[in-house]
Parts: structure tokens; C-alpha cells; sequence
């Protein structure tokens, strides 16, 4: 230190700490800074008029500001979260009405594909029947026509047999037999 | 050189600007002050500057100012219970310069500027007399309710009384030299080891061991560090400890 800091070297003359300052430190120039009371009144006056400084924006802008930011936050996410709520109660909603009417839709669908079965089988029922009576008519209609025929073909086969027994008898008899022999006879072979 | 070993010289406050005397004491710009004000310049930065952009999704430093705010409502409300929070500007404005003066103090080259005692009994005393203007202006003759422990038999009271008047009398001691001790210690210590590595780099064979007072040195510095932070936040706490007296003096 080659010249003397007027901070720390206090002015010669009546300052009482100087005195004291030059007893506690004799070999050195300049006393411990931190206890130099001369340097207070300075160092308060700065303390004060930054603090003072600091303090009023603190309390004018700065906190107020942050203050603000921080419950715009705090409204806008309680908001959101109101809106997502109410959102999901919407879509809860909407949900529970499309299980409602799929169910609903089933039910219809269900019913109706019930009735269809009915009306196509009761539908097949009385075709079938129509059916059935028709072929039962045909099948007697056969019967009778069946009947009808071999009736006529066991007569034929009477006439035929006659024929037959009257040419055979005249070739080994050489005469005809009459009628009424031949009727006997094929009376008695028809049992 | 024989000023860089003495470990006191740090503290030394230089005047840039002389601005005249009063008295015997000389009024000038100094360091000490540059500092103050520069540490008010950067506590408007990330508190006013940084947060002029109100976003609702914060940058960093808006979120740091917001951390800081929070940090310090949070303290202040469980301290006094305040809903209005009457006291938090005067809080966060005593936190935010003690911990940037401090951190300053951590700038290698840099002036501690809470290493002088009558910095910090400013701080001091600005708490107690808002303690007890604001105390008397709203409770009057009550405020000294505070002096009297509640549920203490009337005899005991006579004892009671001096030592909660003395125990209020050292609160602004306490809490100054708290701060400025633990701040001057930390710098004289760090002043100290870092010059034992230089002195044992010269000392010939006994380099060998100068790595010794650099390890110390390098966890003193995290140490002081430390330190820098939490006795900010203890004057904080200790502030808004002192100021719900003022709010709700019986005990």
C-alpha cells in the first residue's frame, strides 16, 4: 500500500478511534475495516438509499407481478381442470346414451328377427301342409288309378286265359269246349 | 505482497467517488456500495425483467423469481400466519440481498459486502424497529404483552420479565453477528488456506505438501458457499420469526 487509503486511514487530528485503532494495531497502518466507525455513517447512508431502492421495487413491481402470475396460473389450471371434468362428464354421458340405444337396437333387431322366424315358419307350415294335402290327393288319385288298372288288366288277363284254354283245348280235343265249361274253369283256378 | 498475505485486506472498503465529508466521516461512493447496487440491479433482473413476460409457462429465470417468491411466502406464512402476507416484501427484499451480497462475496476477487458489521446491523435493526413501530401502532400498550410469558406464576414473572426484555434486546446482536461473523470467518479462512498453498509452493521440498490446503481450500469454498445460501435463509426465517411478535404479541 503505498498510499494511504483514506477509508481506512482515518484523518489525523481529534478522531478518538484512530487513537484506539493505532493501539490495537501499532505495527500496522490501518485497523481492522469491518470496527472502522468512521466509515458507518457512509456505509448506512448506501445501505439505506439501495435498500430503499430494492424495497420499493420489490413491493411496487416486482412482487405484485409475481404474485399476479402465480394466480393466473393457479385460475387458469383449476379452470382447465373444470373444464376437463366437465368435458369427461360429457363423454361419460354420451357413452351411457350410445350403450343405451345399441342396447335398445339390439332389442328391436332382436324382435324382429324373432318375428321373421314366426311369420317365415308359420308361412312354411301352412306351404307344407298345402303341400302334403295335395300330394295325399295325389297319391289316393294313384291308388284309385292303380286300382282302376289292374282291375282292368286282371279282366283282360280272364279273357286272355280263356282265349287261351278254349285254343288249347280245341288243338288237343279238336273241338271247341263251350262257354260255360271254360267260365268254370277259370272260376276255379282265380282262388 | 505484504498486502495480498494479509487475510484482512479483503475487507478493506475503497472509495471510487469521494462526495465530500461530514463530520470527520468521509461520504464516498465505494466499493461496498457499488456492490449493493449492483446486487439490487440483478435482484430486478430476474424478478422484474425476467418476469415482464407474465407467461403462464415460465422461463427459467421467471421460474427462479417464482421459486424465490414461493420459498419466501411459504416461510413468512408458517413464521406469522399473516394471510395477507404484510410482511413479505420486506422479507424477500432482506433475503434476496443478503443472498446475492453473499453469493457476490463467493466472486473470486469479489467484496463480501455482509462482511462488515454495520451492513448487517443495518438489516438488523431495520427488522427490530419495524418489529416494534408496527407492534406499538397496532396493539399499543399490548405489544408489551410480549415481555410477559402467558401461564407464569405472578413471583416467577419477576425474573421472567429482564430475561424476555433481554432476549429481545439481543435479537438485532444475535442476528447481525451471526451474519457478518459467518460471512468475515468464511473469508478469512478461505484467505488463509489458499495462501498456505502458495507459501508451501515455495517452501522447497515441502511443495509436496501443499495439495493439503488445496483440498482444504477447494471444500471450504463448497463450504462457504453453503454458508452463503443458509444464512440468508436464516435471517429470513429469523426476521419472519421476529415480525409475528409484532402480529400476535401474548405469548
Amino acid at each position: 500500500m503505498a498510499q494511504p487509503n483514506p477509508l481506512t486511514t482515518p484523518p489525523p487530528g481529534t478522531d478518538t478511534y484512530a487513537g484506539k485503532g493505532e493501539i490495537l494495531h501499532p505495527a500496522e497502518q490501518h485497523a481492522f475495516p469491518p470496527f472502522e466507525t468512521h466509515t458507518f455513517l457512509a456505509q448506512i447512508v448506501w445501505l439505506a438509499l439501495a435498500f430503499g431502492l430494492l424495497y420499493y421495487l420489490m413491493s411496487k413491481i416486482a412482487l405484485p407481478r409475481i404474485q399476479g402470475i402465480l394466480h393466473d396460473r393457479a385460475t387458469r389450471l383449476s379452470a382447465d381442470l373444470d373444464e376437463a371434468q366437465r368435458m369427461k362428464a360429457e363423454a361419460d354421458a354420451a357413452g351411457a346414451a350410445y350403450e343405451k340405444s345399441l342396447n335398445e337396437a339390439q332389442g328391436k333387431a332382436r324382435e324382429i328377427a324373432q318375428e321373421t322366424r314366426n311369420a317365415l315358419s308359420a308361412e312354411a307350415e301352412t306351404k307344407r301342409k298345402s303341400l302334403e294335402a295335395e300330394l295325399n290327393q295325389r297319391l289316393a288319385a294313384s291308388e284309385t288309378t292303380i286300382r282302376g288298372r289292374t282291375e282292368q288288366a286282371m279282366g283282360n288277363v280272364r279273357t286272355i286265359a280263356g282265349e287261351t284254354a278254349t285254343a288249347i283245348v280245341e288243338r288237343l280235343t279238336g273241338q271247341a269246349p263251350d262257354q260255360a265249361s271254360v267260365e268254370r274253369a277259370l272260376n276255379a283256378t282265380a282262388h | 505482497m505484504a498486502a495480498s498475505i494479509d487475510p484482512i485486506h479483503q475487507f478493506e472498503l475503497k472509495p471510487l467517488v469521494s462526495l465530500g465529508h461530514i463530520g470527520n466521516q468521509e461520504i464516498a461512493f465505494t466499493q461496498s456500495a457499488l456492490y449493493m447496487f449492483a446486487a439490487v440491479g440483478v435482484i430486478a433482473f430476474i424478478t422484474i425483467v425476467a418476469t415482464a413476460g407474465r407467461s403462464v409457462v415460465p422461463g427459467r429465470m421467471q421460474a427462479l423469481a417464482e421459486v424465490f417468491y414461493e420459498f419466501i411466502a411459504d416461510t413468512v406464512h408458517q413464521a406469522t400466519g399473516d394471510k395477507e402476507q404484510r410482511f413479505l416484501p420486506l422479507v424477500f427484499s432482506l433475503f434476496m440481498f443478503v443472498l446475492v451480497l453473499n453469493l457476490f462475496g463467493m466472486i473470486p476477487y469479489a467484496f463480501a459486502v455482509t462482511s462488515h458489521l454495520i451492513i448487517t446491523f443495518g438489516l438488523a435493526f431495520l427488522v427490530i424497529s419495524t418489529v416494534v413501530i408496527y407492534g406499538v401502532m397496532k396493539h399499543g400498550s399490548h405489544f408489551l404483552g410480549l415481555f410477559i410469558p402467558a401461564g407464569v406464576p405472578k413471583p416467577l414473572l419477576l425474573i421472567m420479565v429482564p430475561i424476555e426484555i433481554v432476549s429481545f434486546i439481543s435479537r438485532p446482536i444475535s442476528l447481525s453477528v451471526r451474519l457478518f461473523a459467518n460471512i468475515l470467518a468464511g473469508h478469512i479462512a478461505l484467505k488463509i488456506f489458499a495462501f498456505f498453498v502458495a507459501q508451501l509452493l515455495l517452501a522447497g521440498a515441502w511443495s509436496i505438501l501443499s495439495p493439503l490446503p488445496l483440498f482444504l481450500t477447494i471444500a471450504l469454498t463448497a463450504l462457504e458457499f453453503l454458508v452463503a445460501a443458509l444464512q440468508a435463509y436464516v435471517f429470513a426465517t429469523l426476521t419472519a420469526v421476529y415480525l409475528a411478535d409484532a402480529l400476535h404479541p401474548g405469548h
